[in-house]
């Protein structure tokens, strides 16, 4: 008899076990052939800092939570329907985050006396009605996986291994996900090691099988495609698209890209990433450490490169001089700074917003420069063509600030058509510019402010540049008092006047008569964006803006911010936003903040906005 | 040593372009003032190398000269080539981005004791293991200079100055054994006032491709005074300095001369007691470093006998060679990179 088929709009899974149990895979998996199939997605992989923290213990526990719906979505989904736990560490870490009434497959098998003390439960929780208010299915998960690969030539250990396959294969019946593209990737990643390939195979079909044999599992779910704009998709995490809008400028200005980084986390896999793409000419360069990576891309620049390095907090704060320099020598270049918790080492592998006043004012003397955000994974590809689009009209170093959350998180990007991509030309000095045919190397493009790119092997050009301030014009060393303020004030206003030149701030505002207006900057767009959405839900009025540059902000957010009674400003730091706009605009906005090393959730954030307006009436 | 591909004298220079002008060395006059003490050994170094530069035979436009922070740091201001004066310590990282990005530079990295050794002693050793093609110059005035008269990393042991009234308590570094343990393709030493041996060892330095770190003694006439009297005054020195020859047997004066002792050191000894083919004949091509560092040793007890000249060049591949090879051989397999393909990759869906 056919299985009862339920239709659902959205559902959010987690799916959570040990970090050696592949529950990233897992959830990547899982999350391709929702993609694949049409779905809008957004991800949130979890996972600890350790590399295999201890077996069973609640340090070690990892995630992926995937929410994926017939319409379009923008976050990861504040609390999981369904949450598959591979043993009881799992089952502890996640449990507190599951709505009552969620279902929980969970991994029988691993429930045994000594892995239920290991994390603190005196009795198991599978039988003593401490889940009462959850649908459980418990399931053998490997115990079957074992079994059903029992005629193949591998491993006990192997064979266990396996059971996440089975743990896909069981939730892709589940929730009717095409399989294709999973028993393509088991080809081609153990390509190498064919009793491995099949016995991942076999695993896989066999989770399937289960979920459409067995009584326990009753009913299947199906989650209609979405309507998204017309194009071709692709999934996206936002350390690719950075990745891949770096290539895009390379290919677009025309400028050779020269990575230069030393690997730390969540910044890595972008320089992994870059390292495979050779033939588009992109030399990449891991130093010896955070300064040397820095150095050598401005070195780059010097020589006419484009010159980018990637890090995260800790890194920034040691190449802090070598970015001054880039000020004071007015050269084009890119600095990542895939934000993680801080200070100091704090917590690598968890999101955080805390670096923002470091990338404005992280700098001995008055060195400004422009600072970008991306507001989601896949317009980290866009926010990388921005960021060398500014760096090279305006010869200045830029701040990109994405997030460990934007980082790993995913969703589905509509893949641009090349006439789409912005056009950037870079004009390199070749002649003399001086009134008696001499070069002067801080002479200004009279609109832009930027100084001539001259490049090493530009013959009448040659010219010396340093960290040591320079006379206007002539590029000389001057300690002249008059000459360093009209400097200091030159490298300001160059910055400002960036504002002309960068999307007015755009406001969300749909009746236009919204007295309140939600403010966010960076990864948190998509939890406020949906947020604002439940608030409307209920007939309330909110606007709602995102900022992507925050220097020079968007020239029209003075104005915007006078046009609303409150202003609230959500971050996940202390407020480093809010004390900007305060000290810039002297309006008294109202911070929310949390620093938990995770996303906000859109509930919570509803109820904030919901309690301002209130206040506001 | 004339490269087939474009005629280059200089083998580190094959893939830069030949010039058709000939320069004098007015041409490497930049037009600024040079502003450091009188009597400095600066001086007579940039007057060497500026005498030095038309000999490239590469256009000027593309000579590059890269410092740090110090007195010697202010080199590339007063030459007409393009210049960098960087920040502390970094040059060697700097230079290596701009070399690995473009080898039809001749790039020069001008650094002193404290900057190379102190401050950037890991961005140092980490051009030299990579043999990136640039040419290291180090000033070894063995203090601190342009912070007024601090003790340097190659300050004696026991060195009284501002920052150790009762005696530095750090052990020197030996530049040379420093360079040669971080697997350094040219080590060479000279001094500031020999000019003629300063230029040689320029040259040998721009013919080696890869990192050539040479090492100059130089006078700071305000804060270490006649530092290297011992290897500068004629009737010292003539006692003292071991000049390096490839190919030369290893002879201090004409007295004493070099044999190998135990366990693979070098020992010094009188010639009366030995005959003149027993000494140790120089061979700067060694591939095995074991040798160059036993010659570095022979600095102590110090200036008892100094070697001077080269004491390694051997060849090796360069870093931007083999950079560019894994593009052009990516290249070959995967053919040119086409954007849109990137961008697609292999997992997409369409709606319509």
């Amino acid at each position: 008899m056919p299985k009862e088929i339920q239709q659902l709009d959205r559902v959010i899974i987690r799916f959570a076990g040990d970090s050696g149990d592949g529950m990233q895979l897992t959830g990547d998996r899982f999350t391709q052939e929702t993609a694949s199939f049409g779905n809008d997605l957004s991800t949130l992989p979890n996972f600890p800092a350790e590399i295999r923290a201890p077996a069973g213990t609640l340090p070690g526990v990892s995630s992926f939570q995937l929410h994926f719906a017939d319409h379009d979505i923008m976050t990861p989904g504040d609390a999981p329907d369904v949450l598959v736990a591979m043993n009881p560490a799992a089952l502890k870490a996640n449990l507190e985050d599951l709505p009552k009434g969620a279902t929980i497959i969970v991994n029988t098998d691993e429930f045994t006396k000594r892995a239920l003390a290991k994390v603190g439960y005196t009795t198991n929780p599978l039988e003593d009605g401490s889940l009462a208010d959850y649908k459980v299915s418990p399931v053998p998960l490997t115990s079957l996986t074992v079994k059903a690969l029992e005629s193949f030539d591998i491993s006990k250990k192997d064979a266990e291994r396996a059971k996440n396959m089975f743990a896909l294969g069981l939730l892709s019946w589940m929730y009717n996900r095409p399989t294709e593209g999973t028993l393509k990737f088991l080809q081609t990643k153990f390509a190498k090691k064919p009793e491995i390939m099949n016995a991942n195979i076999a695993a896989f079909k066999a989770g399937w099988n289960f979920g459409e044999t067995t009584e326990d599992f009753a009913v299947s779910y199906e989650v209609k495609p979405a309507a998204l704009p017309a194009g071709r998709y692709r999934n996206i995490t936002g350390n690719l698209a950075l990745s891949y809008g770096l290539i895009a400028a390379s290919k677009l200005s025309g400028l050779p890209l020269f990575l230069g980084s030393y690997p730390i986390t969540p910044a890595s896999d972008i320089l992994h990433e870059l390292s495979k793409h050779k033939r588009f000419g992109v030399r990449t360069f891991q130093a010896e450490d955070e300064i040397a990576g820095v150095g050598a891309a401005l070195g780059a620049s010097f020589g006419g490169a484009l010159g980018v390095t990637t890090t995260s907090g800790p890194g920034m704060a040691l190449k802090a001089e070598t970015i001054g320099l880039a000020v004071m020598t007015e050269l084009p270049l890119v600095i990542i700074d895939v934000q993680r918790g801080g200070p100091s080492t704090g917590l690598p592998t968890k999101t955080e917003q805390a670096d923002l006043l470091m990338a404005m004012f992280g700098r001995n003397g008055e060195s400004p420069l422009p600072v970008l955000a991306p507001r989601s994974p896949s317009d980290c590809f866009a926010i990388a063509i921005e960021a060398v689009r500014i760096a090279t009209k305006y010869r200045t170093p830029v701040i990109v600030l994405s997030d460990g959350y934007l980082a790993n998180g995913s969703e589905p990007w509509r893949i641009p058509e090349l006439s789409e991509l912005p056009k950037l030309e870079v004009a390199f000095a070749r002649e003399p510019n001086g009134e008696n045919g001499e070069f002067l190397p801080y002479l200004r493009d009279p609109e832009t402010l930027a100084r001539p790119w001259a490049v090493p092997g530009t013959p009448g050009l040659e010219h010396r540049v340093g960290g040591i301030e320079k006379s206007d014009r002539t590029g000389e060393i001057s300690y002249a008092p008059a000459n360093h303020d009209l400097m200091v004030r030159t490298r300001q206003a160059k910055i400002d006047g960036i504002a002309r030149d960068i999307e007015p701030l755009e406001v969300d505002d749909p009746t236009g008569d919204a007295t309140v207006l939600a403010l966010g900057w960076g990864g948190t767009y998509g939890s406020i964006a949906t947020a604002v959405r439940q608030v409307r839900r209920t007939g309330a009025k909110i606007a709602h803006a995102h900022l992507r540059h925050l220097n020079p902000f968007p020239a029209n957010l003075g104005e915007v911010l006078k046009r609303y009674e409150r202003v609230v400003v959500p971050e996940i730091n202390m407020g480093q936003l809010a004390l900007l706009l305060r000290g810039r605009f002297l309006v008294d906005v109202i911070s929310y903040t949390k620093v938990r090393g995770l996303p906000f959730k859109s509930d919570e954030l509803a109820g904030v906005f919901q309690e301002v307006i209130d206040r506001a009436e | 040593m004339p490269s087939e591909k474009n005629g280059a004298v200089f083998r580190g220079l094959k893939l830069v372009p030949r010039s058709d002008t000939t320069y004098k060395m007015k041409d490497f006059k930049s037009d600024q003032e040079v502003r450091w003490c009188p009597g400095c050994g600066d001086y007579a170094i940039l007057s060497a190398f500026q005498g030095f530069l038309p000999e490239l035979g590469v256009p000027r436009e593309n000579i590059v000269v890269i410092s740090g922070i110090g007195c010697s740091s202010r080199f590339p201001y007063y030459l007409s080539t393009y210049g960098m004066h960087s920040i502390h310590g970094r040059a060697p990282a700097i230079a290596t981005g701009l070399a690995a990005s473009r080898s039809d530079l001749s790039v020069w990295v001008v650094t002193g004791d404290g900057d190379a050794l102190s401050i950037g002693g890991n961005h140092l050793i980490h051009a030299m293991r990579r043999n990136v093609n640039l040419n290291i110059l180090m000033f070894n005035n063995r203090i601190y200079g342009l912070t007024k008269g601090q003790y340097s990393p190659t300050s004696e042991a026991g060195k009284i100055t501002k920052s150790s009234p009762m005696g530095s308590l750090d052990n020197p570094f030996n530049p040379v054994a420093l360079a040669l343990g971080a697997g350094a393709t040219f080590v060479a030493r000279t001094v500031d006032s020999d000019r003629k041996h300063l230029t040689e060892v320029l040259r040998a330095a721009a013919d080696h491709p890869g990192t050539s770190f040479v090492e100059i003694y130089q006078n700071c006439p305000i804060f270490n005074d006649d530092a290297f009297a011992l290897v500068k005054e004629p009737g010292e020195r003539d006692n003292r300095v071991l000049r390096l020859e490839h190919g030369q047997p290893l002879k201090i004066g004409e007295d004493r001369g070099v044999v190998f002792g135990e366990y693979g050191r070098l020992t010094v000894v009188d010639l009366a007691d030995v005959s003149e083919d027993q000494l140790v004949v120089h061979d700067a091509h060694r591939a095995d470093p074991s040798y160059a560092f036993a010659l570095a040793q022979l600095d102590e007890p110090a200036f008892e006998h100094v070697p001077i000249g080269v004491f390694r060049d051997v060849e090796a591949p360069t870093y931007e060679e083999a950079m560019a090879e894994q593009i052009e051989q990516a290249r070959a397999t995967q053919g040119e990179g086409d954007l849109m393909e990137l961008l697609a990759g292999s997992d997409t869906w369409t709606i319509k």
